[in-house]
């Protein structure tokens, strides 16, 4: 149990995309490492790729957890758009910001909570059971801003998305202490050898006597507060909620994040940091083909090929020609998926 | 082989010395096996005795490596389940093998659907449903799901499916574990009907009482080898039962006299009153003390397994109550058993035991820091010397303690398994199958492990087929028919002699004495 995955040549694919891809953004465009501060604040490409990369980061440190049981949240980007459109709205009608983020962030809560006993108490598979609220909540969230895009123009908010603290942008700050306090949350205490238990052997865990539906409960409600915080990030930098489109997809790019990162879809070992890195990977492609100019159509087939090329690194069949180390297992190794359990719901 | 009711040509099936080896285990060495017309023919014996590789290869699952199946004088050997279907060989598995979504008519006439102008003629096909149904007795909708219906009726259609298809052989593997008396009393009237027709069946089971009651001939398979077949008529209960457990009952056994039971006034520490789960085990009495070995004796089948799952909470009982140092508890899951001090090692490691991908030391201190609560984490040190102790102790083969479990020989993860609970110092110990699966040293090592246990004052309830075993370590051996506990041996009366004979009982007989004291006489529950 470390704070990423064991072993640095099982990280190596990981590491060595993101830099590949920054030395490529580099090529093109030879300021790209340049930095400089402005304002009390950091600029530049990098920077930009860090701050761009936030919400999808944020989502990803959720989303891994939940991996790790071997599930799957598929709605986090409308509980964003839930979060987003709720700051907004308050916001609007005058509340203070603590009142704005506490309803916000109790909002996303509630959203893990739900998703958590769906999947934990119901025991609906979590991809229908998240999918649930993928499709309801944008439509929770239109219900909050009356299908309007809701602007604000409190500064307390907008600080969230566009402020900076000791000259880091907020959204990369925001990322940092949730990296952090998950990390802390799951290594620290006895939480992180239950998810992966859990995740690779629910029946063995419960026979061994751990909670597992508390444990399932708790991840899918951490999901649901970094949603909720990556929704706030989102609607303080545009200074309105777009309850259509805020979030919009980024479930797939979470989930694309942690596979990147190494975390199998079939559960047990996470590792968080190298989630973070697998967004950190995306958003830089997606910084460096906007940066060269290129037609933003070539930014999904160059996205779709270069993680073709690190999940292909992580391939079984690659990995057997490399030194691995013991007990990681490379991602697309198919076990039979779990077998559907319905939740008691006898004809 | 017995002569048989003289058959008017060629039996219905033939097979002679069919072979079938795995990956060099021989699960089926030269087995004959006969079938004649309008006969039911029961196929026994233990785990691994080769029974449902016999009807895979009859069923073209599986291709045999050598020997003849004959049907009807005619060689056959059907390549898949379809080709076996046009030959005439249906099959119905304890798991309906249906769809249960589609309407009960779908499910009779799923790839022979009657046509009209190209399309389904639904209109005949229910009427043809309800034809085939009737001689079953079965008047039911035909157009609604099958799944609504009970697994006995959805059983009953399954056969009515194989045999509309023009079965002449019809295999049906343990359509009886999940049914309740009456259930049973149907299928076997169908049984009876179709037996009168003339149809072959193959009948799997692993309720003595029912190959009695319905059988006309026992085919007993040990080990992948035909042990004998025989008229149910001409062999007693004893036999078959010293049959399929390979024992020479003439041959005096040595048994370990370890003299009259003590008298053990003591209160126990569990103690289960009444305590059972419909369709899976009937209500029992048991009552564990400290420091003393329970073996829990039996068939396949005959509700062991199911016992100790009860008693772990890894199912839930539906009646009956239980009580730890006689306060009433409840064991709504194996987390309030953890709580009690209860561990148990399950009889399938692989799904319901380890946790494959993590480490040995993971996987010991689980059980531990589960019971513990995830707030309070074994520091990383503590977890070590935790690993390293039980490596050292029980001899645990593996390079270190990191090692995914899944990477180690069953033997040693079977004791990584027991290291998670001894870690949690357990005043109730279950082993279902202990010695399953386990080379010959560790298996040695295994049985000294539990007399040490055993001595230090923990309780220790063991499920296991080998009967030696069970004699060698156990003071009160617990026996188990058709899901039902029917006897109890005690101190100088546990011998593998005496739980042969408490299986094979038909009514139970219970002789004399209730007192521990004397030590003898069987207490006979019912």
């Amino acid at each position: 149990m470390t704070l990423s995955a064991p072993g640095p040549s099982r990280n190596l694919p990981q590491y060595g995309a993101l830099i590949a891809v920054l030395l490529a953004n580099w090529l093109l465009f030879p300021d790209f490492f340049a930095i400089r501060l402005q304002d009390g604040r950091l600029f530049g490409s990098l920077i930009d790729v860090l701050n761009r990369g936030a919400p999808v980061a944020l989502l990803a440190i959720g989303m891994t957890m939940v991996i790790a049981t071997r599930g799957v949240d598929l709605s986090v980007g409308a509980v964003m758009a839930i979060s987003g459109a709720i700051a907004a709205t308050m916001t609007g009608a005058g509340w203070s910001l603590p009142a704005v983020l506490a309803a916000s962030l109790a909002a996303g809560l509630l959203c893990g909570l739900w998703n958590g006993l769906l999947v934990a108490v119901l025991r609906i598979q979590p991809i229908i059971a998240t999918l649930i609220l993928m499709v309801a909540g944008r439509g929770i969230a239109q219900l909050v801003t009356e299908g309007q895009i809701v602007t604000f123009t409190s500064p307390a908010l907008a600080f969230i998305g566009s402020g900076s603290f000791l000259t880091v942008p907020m959204p990369v700050v925001l990322t940092i202490v949730a990296l952090a306090v998950t990390a802390l949350l799951v290594r620290a205490t006895a939480l992180g050898l239950m998810i992966e238990a859990v995740g690779v052997n629910r029946l063995s865990s419960a026979g061994a006597g751990v909670n597992t539906p508390v444990v399932l409960v708790a991840v899918y409600v951490w999901c649901g507060l970094c949603a909720a915080v990556a929704g706030l990030i989102v609607t303080a930098d545009i200074r309105g909620a777009d309850a259509n489109n805020a979030g919009l997809w980024l479930e797939l790019d979470a989930i694309l994040a942690v596979v990147v990162g190494g975390t199998s879809l079939l559960g047990g070992r996470f590792g968080l940091v190298l989630s973070v890195v697998g967004a950190l990977i995306i958003q830089a492609m997606n910084t460096g083909i906007l940066l060269s100019g290129f037609k933003p159509e070539f930014n999904l087939i160059v996205k779709a090929g270069v993680l073709l090329v690190v999940l292909l690194l992580q391939s079984p069949t690659l990995t057997l020609f490399l030194p691995r180390p013991k007990g990681a297992r490379p991602i697309g190794t198919v076990k039979p998926p779990v077998a559907p359990t319905s939740g008691g719901a006898k004809p | 082989m017995t002569a048989s009711t003289a058959p008017p040509s060629a039996p219905l099936l033939a097979i002679r010395g069919l072979s079938k080896a795995f990956l060099g285990v021989q699960a089926l060495d030269g087995v004959d096996f006969t079938l004649r017309h309008g006969e039911i023919h029961a196929l026994l014996g233990e785990n691994g005795a080769g029974k449902s590789t016999l009807i895979k290869t009859l069923t073209g699952v599986y291709q045999r490596d050598g020997g003849t199946v004959a049907l009807e004088g005619r060689e056959i050997a059907p390549r898949g389940v379809e080709e076996a279907q046009r030959l005439h060989i249906g099959t119905v598995y304890q798991e309906v093998n249906l769809l249960p979504n589609l309407s009960v008519a779908e499910n009779l006439f799923l790839g022979r659907q009657p046509m009209r102008w190209g399309l389904v003629d639904r209109g005949a096909m229910r009427r043809r449903a309800r034809a085939v149904l009737q001689p079953y007795g079965l008047s039911i909708d035909v157009t609604a799901p099958l799944g609504r219906f009970s697994v006995a009726t959805q059983q009953i259609i399954a056969i009515a499916r194989a045999v509309d298809m023009s079965a002449k052989v019809l295999i049906l593997d343990e359509p009886t574990a999940s049914l309740d008396a009456q259930e049973v009393a149907v299928l076997f009237k169908v049984m009876r009907t179709l037996r009168s027709r003339g149809i072959g069946i193959v009948f799997v089971t692993h309720f003595l009482d029912q190959v009695y009651e319905v059988c006309d001939s026992i085919t007993v398979l040990r080990n992948g080898r035909l042990v004998g077949e025989r008229r149910t008529a001409e062999l007693p209960r004893l036999d078959l039962v010293a049959m399929m457990l390979g024992r020479e009952l003439e041959a005096a056994a040595h048994r370990i006299d370890l003299g009259p039971a003590e008298v053990d006034s003591r209160p126990p520490l569990a103690s289960f009153k009444g305590f059972g789960k419909a369709r899976s085990v009937e209500p029992f009495d048991l009552d564990i003390r400290p420091g003393e070995v329970v073996a829990l004796a039996g068939l396949l089948g005959s509700g062991r397994t199911e016992t100790v799952r009860l008693v772990f909470g890894m199912d839930r009982a539906d009646r009956g109550e239980a009580t730890v140092d006689g306060r009433t508890i409840r064991l709504k899951g194996p987390r309030d058993a953890v709580r009690l001090g209860f561990g148990f090692c399950p009889e399938d490691r692989k799904k319901e035991g380890i946790v494959g991908e993590l480490s040995v030391r993971e996987n010991i201190i689980l059980a531990l820091q589960a019971r513990q609560g995830w707030l309070k984490p074994i520091p990383r040190r503590r977890q070590e010397e935790i690993a390293d102790r039980f490596i050292r102790l029980l001899d645990i083969r593996t390079p270190d303690a990191e090692r995914p479990i899944q990477l180690l020989s069953g033997g040693n993860q079977q004791k990584a398994l027991l290291a998670r609970w001894l870690a949690t110092e357990p005043r109730l110990l279950i082993l279902d199958e202990p010695t399953r699966g386990i080379d010959v040293g560790a298996h040695a090592e295994i049985i000294r492990l539990i007399e040490r246990l055993c001595a230090d004052g923990m309780a220790l309830l063991v499920v296991s087929s080998e009967l030696e075993e069970i004699v060698a370590y156990s003071r009160r051996v617990v026996v188990l028919r058709d899901r039902r506990h029917v006897a109890e041996l005690r101190g100088g009366e546990v011998s593998v002699e005496r739980i042969v004979a408490a299986i094979a009982s038909e009514t139970p007989h219970a002789i004399a004495s209730e007192t521990p004291a004397t030590g003898s006489g069987a207490e006979v529950r019912q």
